[in-house]
């Protein structure tokens, strides 16, 4: 899949710079680029942080429409895409908000709890253990098993593992301190790994299921 | 090194973000602790399966409704 490409050395300009500044410049058709780049990774962390597919599809609609509106206000020395998903992730806490009737919704909710700190199960997996489903099923346990998170560990693991951002700049664009990221970072990775062993790990001989809610592949 | 002093620097090894020494420390802790190799296995698996299977991907005529709404409204100044 495509990641975030980060572009290093002082002297480089991020291709997203001179977009910004053609749209400043009344270039629409690069805005449209720039939306087209980007628009399924805001898909992806507003439906992480609002489990709603039409709450969804708003907020990347809205978090688009206002980053237009004040692109004035987007100062060079952030990156876009980082700006952008500072955005995303208001407009997609105050849909929760509204959904949760007002109640207070934070990325940074004091979460400090040992909880998924201690790895319990120390099964090992079986090898290639995705084979033993098929894509519909596998993309189910894999959305099931990442639902359960707090918002706040979903978006850090979907901005530093899935899309590459550096640690940098997923606290940039959470708001987050670095130390507040790598937290997240490590305990959503071993929560994640907890849930997934369900499904993954090596039946002492048997190759039955851990699970029997969802069947493997033939 | 101890299984606690593994946990810690999980992140920064999976990173590869550690110093050669401290690498050379858990290369030689993994080889004698079976349950923190499984664990620095899976944990680097679990990544790299939500890496290669995309979860709310977006179907493209979704993707093309969503975008032509952005673009028109846009256009229209907001």
């Amino acid at each position: 899949m495509t990641t975030i490409q980060q572009i290093e050395g002082e002297n480089e300009q991020h291709p997203d710079v001179a977009l910004v500044e053609r749209v400043r410049a009344g270039d629409i058709s690069a805005y449209d680029t720039l939306v087209r780049k980007y628009e399924r990774q805001i898909f992806r962390i507003a439906q992480h942080i609002t489990q709603n597919r039409e709450d969804a599809e708003d907020v990347m609609q809205d978090a688009f429409l206002k980053a237009y509106e004040k692109l004035d206000q987007f100062q060079g020395n952030s990156k876009f895409y980082t700006w952008l998903v500072r955005i995303a992730v208001n407009e997609s806490l105050m849909r929760l908000r509204k959904r949760r009737t007002g109640r207070m919704v934070s990325i940074d909710e004091d979460l400090e709890t040992d909880e998924g700190t201690v790895p319990r199960d120390l099964a090992d997996w079986a090898p290639d253990p995705e084979q033993n489903y098929t894509q519909t099923e596998l993309g189910k346990i894999l959305e099931k098993t990442i639902k359960g998170l707090p918002p706040g560990f979903k978006v850090v693991f979907e901005l530093r593992d899935v899309q590459g951002l550096s640690t940098e700049d997923t606290a940039e664009a959470l708001g987050l301190s670095v130390p507040a990221v790598k937290s997240r970072l490590l305990r959503a990775r071993l929560q994640l790994r907890e849930r997934l062993s369900r499904y993954f790990k090596k039946k002492a001989g048997s190759k039955e299921l851990a699970s029997t809610e969802l069947r493997p592949a033939k | 090194m101890t299984c606690t002093e593994f946990l810690a620097i999980l992140d920064d090894l999976i990173d590869d973000s550690i110093a050669a020494q401290t690498r050379a420390e858990v290369e030689l802790h993994l080889k004698k602790c079976g349950h923190c190799e499984i664990i620095f296995n899976t944990t680097q698996k679990t990544i790299q399966i939500y890496r290669c299977h995309e979860i709310y991907e977006m179907p493209e005529d979704l993707r093309d409704r969503l975008h032509a709404a952005i673009m028109a409204r846009c256009k229209k100044g907001c």
